[in-house]
C-alpha cells in the first residue's frame, strides 16, 4: 500500500514539472448561456451574444488568451471562488451583496432597467402577482413592493406563466424583455414605470485576484474612451439601448 | 447571538412557509438561528407531501397491485401501463407535464354544498404546489408501491395458499386472512425504502416542478435562497441535509415498529433472528 | 448540415425542420443521450464496487470499520441525493485541489481561504487553468460519476447487506465444517450466494439511478435536460431558427426515451430474475397461471 502511495506522487510530482515550464495565463470566462442577448448558446452550440463579443475584445485587448465556460446560474458565483473559472461575464447586475463575496471590474453596461410586461394595462403591479425568476434581484423587488410574488425556476417559465394567466406580469430585465414584446405580435405590453435594481453590469472576478481585475477594468476603459463599447451596445441592444 | 434573538426568530419564521409571520425574508448578515428556522419551517411542506402522499398512495396502490395480479385483462393492461409509465419515467418529468396540462384547464369553480356550509372548488387550485404537486406525488408513489406489492404477491410462499385453500378459505377472506397480511409482511423493507425515496423526492417540488407564491417553499426553496444569497454552498445545505437525515430516521423508527407488529406472530427465537445480525462467519 | 440549410429565413415546413433538427446545438443535444447512457454504464459497477465495500466494512468485526460502513450508508441514505449534489461537487473539487497543493506547492506562503476565496497554486489546479476544454469536461463528469457512486453506493451496500444475510446460515456451518477459513467461506461460499437475494433490489435501484439522471445538469454536465431546456425555450430571432416555447415536445421526447430504457431494463432484469428463482417454491416461481395468488 505505501508503494503505491509513492508511485502515485511520484507521478503527480514529474505531471507538474512538465507542466510547470508552460505555464502560459489563459482565462477562464464563465457564463450562463440562457440569456439573451447577453449571453446565449447559438444554433452551432458556441456562446455567442454582446457579452461573448465583449470578452473576445476584451481579452485581445489585455493581451490574454480566454476560453468560455457555461455554468448554471444557481452556482455561478460559488464556482468562481471555487476557482473553476477565472471570471463571471454574464449580465450580472452589481449589487452589495455581491459585492461582498466577489469583486467588480468596472461597468461595461450602464444600469440598465427592468421592467414590467402583461397581457393588458391595467395591472396592478403593487398589488397584483408578479412573476419573477428565482434569485434574481427582481423576485427581491417585487418580494418588498408589496405584490404576490410568484417564482420560476427559468426566464421562459415566467413569461409563460404571463401568457397562460398564472401571472398578472413579470419583472425582469428590460433588454430581455424588449425583443420577447417585440415579437409577441401585439400579444405582450409593458406596464406602468420602469425600476432601476441594480447598478450597472460588471465583470465578476475573485477578491484576491486585483491583477486580473486590474487588467480587464484597463481595456474596458480603452474600449469606452474609442467609442467601440458604445457600438458594441448599440448593436446588440438597439439604437435606444443606453450607452456610456 | 443570545438565545433571545433566536426565539425572536423563531417566532417570526417558524411558520413562515404556510404564511404565518413576518411576511418578508431576512436580507443580510444571516445568523445560523435564520437558517435552522426557515429551513426547519420548509421541512413542514415536505413533511405535509410525504405523509399525505404514502397515506392515500398505500390504499391506491393495494388496488392497483391487485389488478395487476387479476386474471382479467381488462383490470391487468390498465394497471400494467399506469405503473410502467409513473415508474418509467423521471418524477421532474412528471411535473413539468402535470404542471403544463393543469394551467391549460379552464379556469372554474363549482360551489358544493354541504348542508352546513358551502365551498367552492376550482380548477385554480390544481396550479398550485399543495395540490397539483400533491397529486403527481401520490401517483408517483402508489405506482412504485403497487409494484412492491405486485412483488410482494408474486412471492408469497405456496404451502400459504394452499394451506388457506385445505381449510376452505376462499374470496374476500382468504385474502383478507392469509395473501394481504401476507404480502404486506414480505414487502414491508422495499416499502419502507420507498417512504424514504418519496420524502426525498418532495424536494423536487418546488425546484423544478411547481412555483414558489410569496416566498413559501419547501425546505430545499429556503436552503437554496441562503446559497444564493450567501454564496456559500457549505452552511445551508449541510443543514437541510441533517434535518433530513433526522427525517429519515423517524420514518425507519416508525417503519421498523409497524414491521415489528407485522411480524409478532412469528416465533419469538426467529424474530430475534431477524433483528439481530446473525453471526454468520465465525 | 444540409446544402439547403445556407439561409433558414426562406425555409418553410419539413425543409426548415430538417435544418433546425440537425444545427450544432442538436447534434449536441444527440451527443448528451451518449453522455447519459456512458454515465449510468460507469456508474453501475463503481456504485456496485462502493455498495460492495460499505456493506463488507458493515458486516465487519472490527467496530469502527463496522461504524464506518453502516454510518456510511445510514448518512447517505439519509440525505435527498439533490440536496447531496449542490454542495458536494464543490466540496469534492476543493478536497481533491487541497491535496494537490499541498504535494506540489509545499512552499506556497499565501493562504488557500482567502476571504470568499478557494486559492490554490496555479500548478495544483484540477484540471490545470491551461488544459483544453475536454479535460475540464471530462473532470466534471468524473467528478458527477463519483458523486453519483458514492450516493447509490450507499443504497446498493444497504440491498447487499441484505441479500449477505440472507444466505441461509447452514450452508456457512457446511463451509466451517468443510474446514474453510473465514475468508474463505466469506468469498466462496456467500459472495457467489447472495446475488440471487440482491438482484431483485440492486434491480430497483438501477432503475432508480436511470431516473436520477436529470439531476446530471446540477453537477455541471450539460446532459439531455439541459439541452432540452435549452433548445426547448421560446427563440426570439436574434437566433437563426426563432420559434415559440417548445419545451413540452422536447420533454416528451425525453418521456419516451426514459420509457424505453426502463422497458429494456425490465426485460432484461426479468430473464436473469426467472433464470435465477426458476423452481422456488413461490407463487411467482410457478408464474404459468398468472393471477392464481388471488
Amino acid at each position: 500500500m505505501k508503494k503505491l502511495v509513492l508511485t502515485a506522487a511520484a507521478l503527480v510530482m514529474s505531471a507538474g514539472m512538465a507542466l510547470a515550464g508552460s505555464h502560459a495565463t489563459t482565462v477562464r470566462m464563465g457564463t450562463e448561456g440562457a440569456y439573451p442577448p447577453y449571453n446565449f448558446i447559438n444554433d452551432a452550440g458556441e456562446v455567442d451574444g454582446f457579452e461573448r463579443e465583449l470578452g473576445d475584445e476584451l481579452c485581445k485587448r489585455a493581451g490574454l488568451t480566454c476560453e468560455w465556460v457555461t455554468n448554471d446560474w444557481d452556482s455561478i458565483i460559488p464556482n468562481l471562488v471555487s476557482g473553476n473559472y477565472d471570471t463571471i461575464i454574464a449580465g450580472m447586475s452589481i449589487t452589495p451583496e455581491r459585492d461582498e463575496v466577489i469583486d467588480f471590474t468596472q461597468e461595461y453596461i450602464p444600469g440598465s432597467p427592468s421592467a414590467y410586461v402583461a397581457l393588458s394595462d391595467d395591472v396592478d403591479t403593487t398589488g397584483g402577482v408578479i412573476a419573477a425568476q428565482t434569485a434574481t434581484i427582481q423576485a427581491g423587488y417585487v418580494a418588498d413592493s408589496g405584490a404576490t410574488l410568484v417564482e420560476f425556476a427559468t426566464a421562459d417559465e415566467t413569461i409563460a406563466a404571463v401568457r397562460n394567466g398564472e401571472a398578472d406580469a413579470v419583472l425582469a430585465d428590460k433588454d430581455f424583455l424588449a425583443p420577447i414584446v417585440a415579437e409577441s405580435g401585439g400579444e405582450l405590453k409593458f406596464v406602468g414605470e420602469d425600476v432601476v435594481i441594480g447598478g450597472g453590469v460588471g465583470m465578476g472576478v475573485r477578491e484576491s485576484d486585483t491583477e486580473l481585475k486590474a487588467k480587464f477594468n484597463a481595456a474596458i476603459q480603452s474600449m469606452k474612451d474609442d467609442g467601440s463599447l458604445n457600438a458594441l451596445i448599440k448593436k446588440w441592444f438597439g439604437e435606444d439601448a443606453q450607452t456610456f | 447571538m443570545s438565545i433571545r434573538a433566536c426565539l425572536d426568530t423563531i417566532a417570526a419564521y417558524g411558520l413562515r412557509s404556510i404564511g404565518i409571520g413576518e411576511r418578508l425574508l431576512p436580507k443580510r448578515d444571516f445568523t445560523l438561528c435564520e437558517h435552522f428556522t426557515l429551513i426547519g419551517s420548509g421541512l413542514l411542506w415536505n413533511l405535509y407531501f410525504g405523509i399525505l402522499a404514502i397515506f392515500f398512495g398505500f390504499f391506491l396502490a393495494n388496488a392497483i397491485a391487485m389488478a395487476k395480479a387479476n386474471r382479467r385483462w381488462w383490470l391487468r393492461k390498465p394497471a400494467e401501463w399506469f405503473i410502467f409509465v409513473f415508474r418509467g419515467s423521471p418524477l421532474f418529468i412528471q411535473f413539468f407535464l402535470f404542471y403544463e396540462a393543469f394551467v391549460l384547464l379552464p379556469k372554474m369553480g363549482w360551489d358544493i354544498n354541504l348542508g352546513f356550509t358551502e365551498i367552492t372548488v376550482e380548477t385554480r387550485w390544481l396550479t398550485r404546489a399543495w395540490l397539483g404537486a400533491l397529486i403527481v406525488l401520490i401517483l408517483n408513489t402508489t405506482a412504485y408501491s403497487a409494484e412492491i406489492f405486485y412483488g410482494a404477491l408474486k412471492s408469497i410462499p405456496r404451502g400459504d395458499i394452499e394451506a388457506a385453500d385445505a381449510y376452505g378459505l376462499t374470496g374476500w377472506k382468504r385474502y383478507k386472512r392469509i395473501i394481504w397480511p401476507t404480502m404486506l409482511r414480505l414487502a414491508w423493507p422495499a416499502y419502507t425504502n420507498e417512504a424514504i425515496f418519496l420524502f426525498h423526492a418532495t424536494t423536487l417540488v418546488f425546484f423544478s416542478g411547481f412555483p414558489a407564491w410569496r416566498q413559501k417553499g419547501d425546505a430545499l426553496y429556503y436552503a437554496s435562497y441562503f446559497a444564493d444569497k450567501t454564496f456559500n454552498p457549505f452552511v445551508a445545505y449541510p443543514i437541510l441535509a441533517g434535518y433530513f437525515i433526522l427525517l429519515t430516521l423517524s420514518v425507519i423508527t416508525v417503519y421498523g415498529a409497524i414491521n415489528r407488529r407485522l411480524n409478532r406472530h412469528l416465533p419469538q427465537e426467529k424474530q430475534r433472528r431477524l433483528r439481530v445480525r446473525p453471526n454468520v462467519i465465525r | 448540415m444540409f446544402s439547403w440549410c445556407t439561409d433558414p429565413d426562406t425555409l418553410e415546413g419539413l425543409a426548415w425542420l430538417s435544418c433546425y433538427l440537425t444545427t450544432g446545438k442538436h447534434m449536441a443535444f444527440y451527443r448528451s443521450f451518449g453522455t447519459v447512457m456512458v454515465l449510468l454504464l460507469v456508474t453501475a459497477p463503481v456504485a456496485l464496487a462502493f455498495g460492495f465495500a460499505g456493506a463488507m466494512a458493515a458486516r465487519s468485526h472490527f467496530a469502527p470499520l463496522s461504524w464506518l460502513g453502516k454510518g456510511y450508508t445510514a448518512v447517505v441514505r439519509g440525505v435527498p441525493d439533490i440536496a447531496f449534489f449542490l454542495f458536494f461537487v464543490i466540496a469534492l473539487d476543493q478536497g481533491i485541489e487541497y491535496l494537490r497543493h499541498r504535494i506540489k506547492c509545499p512552499d506556497w506562503s499565501e493562504p488557500i481561504r482567502q476571504g470568499n476565496d478557494f486559492v490554490v497554486c496555479p500548478a495544483a489546479k484540477m484540471p490545470l487553468s491551461t488544459a483544453p476544454q475536454w479535460v475540464h469536461e471530462t473532470y466534471g463528469f468524473a467528478l458527477a460519476v463519483i458523486t453519483f457512486a458514492i450516493v447509490f453506493g450507499a443504497f446498493a451496500a444497504n440491498v447487499l447487506y441484505g441479500g449477505m444475510r440472507a444466505v441461509p446460515r447452514a450452508q456457512m456451518e457446511t463451509a466451517e465444517a468443510y474446514g474453510m477459513s473465514r475468508r474463505q467461506a466469506f468469498w466462496r461460499i456467500l459472495v457467489p450466494q447472495m446475488w440471487v437475494y440482491a438482484l431483485p433490489g440492486l434491480g430497483n435501484l438501477w432503475m432508480i439511478l436511470i431516473k436520477a439522471t436529470p439531476l446530471l445538469f446540477l453537477l455541471g454536465v450539460e446532459d439531455i435536460v439541459y439541452w432540452a431546456r435549452e433548445l426547448g425555450g421560446s427563440k426570439t430571432s436574434a437566433f437563426t431558427y426563432p420559434h415559440p416555447d417548445w419545451r413540452l415536445y422536447y420533454f416528451l421526447a425525453l418521456l419516451a426515451f426514459y420509457l424505453l430504457l426502463t422497458r429494456v431494463s425490465e426485460i432484461l432484469l426479468d430473464r436473469l430474475m426467472a433464470r435465477l428463482t426458476h423452481g422456488q417454491a413461490t407463487s411467482g416461481g410457478k408464474s404459468t397461471d398468472k393471477g392464481l395468488a388471488i
